[in-house]
């Protein structure tokens, strides 16, 4: 088992994700797992950087990565799966086209420091079964709905991680939680994206979708894995609610908070309060 | 939403732009035989001017013109959805990618709005290392024109401690810069 990694939080969770990278802190550290910053990061140049050339972005991308190795670790975890996408794409565009990556990088690049990301350290390294030992305050009587997105696990050969259609990785953690996790059929829909702030009306649509499947198969929440994903549902869930005349009251949670609730950390620290959509109904028992 | 009427297939044939698209996406654009996956798959087709399978049809048909000007190639999330059920391996938001690059550097991009923001995107990382995401928002909507995008939301992501008012640079902003400077020589050639 992995004990100790280097921590990529990216900007979002300095900013709009902030309780993605409390919960993420709290919960390794209640669960022994050592998060090494890498020093001084800078932003892996997430999509806005393939509208020139992947070169760019992965140039930026590898500066961490070469900083973290420098550092002595070869694993580097990050909470964000845009950025875990930029962190892959170094190492990719390394192996496709070396010298030039290496020219516009400008420093030592060994390609071997590999990037997952916090689902990934949680289920494949400390895994459900030890997760669901250490609960102490499962979600009884509850149902959460696991909404994947679309980076975590596609295309498959570059995710290297759980099934492209029908992920169970998020499923198995919620479980260990306490709570029920009934099928989900939009667990892989695209919520929009980026396209938040460009084109809104297509992400109220598309995460309009998402929120009322998750409601149709009785969700009480939605658990999540990504600030993106997390904004779209639960900062956005009131513009959608008035978008499309509906009314959405459905808390949406990092998988993050769900778990570090369940083992017993407080909600404060947990970063809970940040969050749009009310919780209180989740943490009433039944 | 209106379609462009129709294709002058016969005489508008680029057949360098297919080599060009092929060859910068890694793709056998060729390989496509149009069962619609892509299409089917893709949550923005009732956004797009034409489906992705549409998309690559025009390319093997070297419409460059109206491929390189559509809203797809924009709109496009980049959410892997294509790639991932494409029965002939074809990794079609590479190509998809390939194509909105092209429009970047013939200047025929469609959604100048979200050219905008990414644009805006990289300036802050190149200036402060990091993105600060209030100044983002407030630079997109001055140079949009749209000064209320998301202002609704403003008031509880600040009481609630999300937003920056500052941004935080980082300390190795030359070496960012330097990046920066070497990839723009880099396309130069």
């Amino acid at each position: 088992m992995l004990k100790r990694v280097a921590y990529y939080p990216g900007c979002s969770c300095e900013g709009m994700a902030i309780e993605y990278d409390q919960s993420v802190r709290a919960l390794c550290y209640v669960l022994g797992i050592e998060l090494v910053g890498i020093p001084d990061w800078n932003c892996c140049g997430s999509t806005p950087s393939h509208s020139y050339d992947p070169l760019l972005g992965a140039a930026l991308a590898g500066r961490n990565l070469a900083i973290a190795k420098s550092q002595g670790l070869d694993v580097v975890m990050t909470p964000c799966p845009s950025c875990l996408k930029a962190l892959k794409t170094a190492n990719q565009v390394f192996r496709e086209r070396p010298s030039e990556f290496l020219d516009v990088l400008g420093m030592p690049f060994s390609g071997d420091v590999r990037a997952i990301s916090v689902l990934q350290l949680l289920y494949e390294e400390i895994g459900p079964n030890l997760i669901q030992k250490a609960v102490k305050f499962p979600f009884k009587n509850k149902k959460i709905v696991p909404y994947y997105g679309c980076l975590l696990t596609r295309p498959p050969a570059f995710a290297q991680f759980d099934d492209p259609e029908n992920p169970v990785s998020m499923d198995r953690l919620i479980e260990a939680a306490g709570a029920a996790v009934p099928d989900f059929p939009h667990k892989t829909e695209c919520c929009g994206a980026a396209l938040g702030i460009t084109q809104r009306d297509v992400v109220m649509r598309l995460t309009g979708r998402i929120l009322e499947m998750a409601r149709a198969v009785g969700a009480d929440a939605v658990a999540v894995a990504c600030p993106l994903c997390q904004q779209n549902l639960d900062l956005r869930q009131d513009q959608v609610n008035r978008a499309l005349k509906e009314n959405f009251n459905l808390p949406v949670l990092y998988i993050t908070q769900i778990i570090g609730c369940a083992l017993g950390i407080d909600r404060k620290t947990l970063g809970i309060e940040k969050l749009a959509v009310k919780t209180d109904a989740l943490f009433q028992s039944a | 939403m209106q379609r462009p009427h129709v294709l002058q297939i016969q005489k508008t044939c680029d057949q360098e732009f297919i080599k060009r698209v092929e060859r910068e996406s890694g793709q056998q654009v060729s390989k496509c035989y149009q069962c619609g996956n892509c299409g089917a798959s893709c949550g923005y087709t009732f956004d797009f001017d034409f489906p992705v399978n549409q998309i690559m049809r025009l390319v093997q048909l070297g419409q460059k013109e109206t491929v390189l000007g559509s809203r797809s190639i924009w709109l496009c999330a980049n959410c892997q959805a294509c790639t991932t059920r494409c029965p002939c391996n074809i990794e079609v938001a590479r190509v998809m990618e390939a194509l909105r690059i092209m429009s970047v550097a013939e200047g025929v991009v469609s959604k100048k709005n979200i050219l905008l923001f990414y644009d805006e995107f990289l300036n802050l990382v190149r200036r402060y290392g990091r993105v600060f995401e209030t100044g983002l928002v407030a630079r997109y909507n001055i140079k949009a024109l749209k000064p209320f995008t998301d202002a609704d939301l403003g008031p509880q992501v600040l009481m609630k401690g999300k937003l920056a008012l500052k941004p935080h640079k980082i300390k190795g902003l030359k070496a960012i810069e330097e990046i920066f400077k070497r990839f723009e020589s880099h396309r130069g050639k």
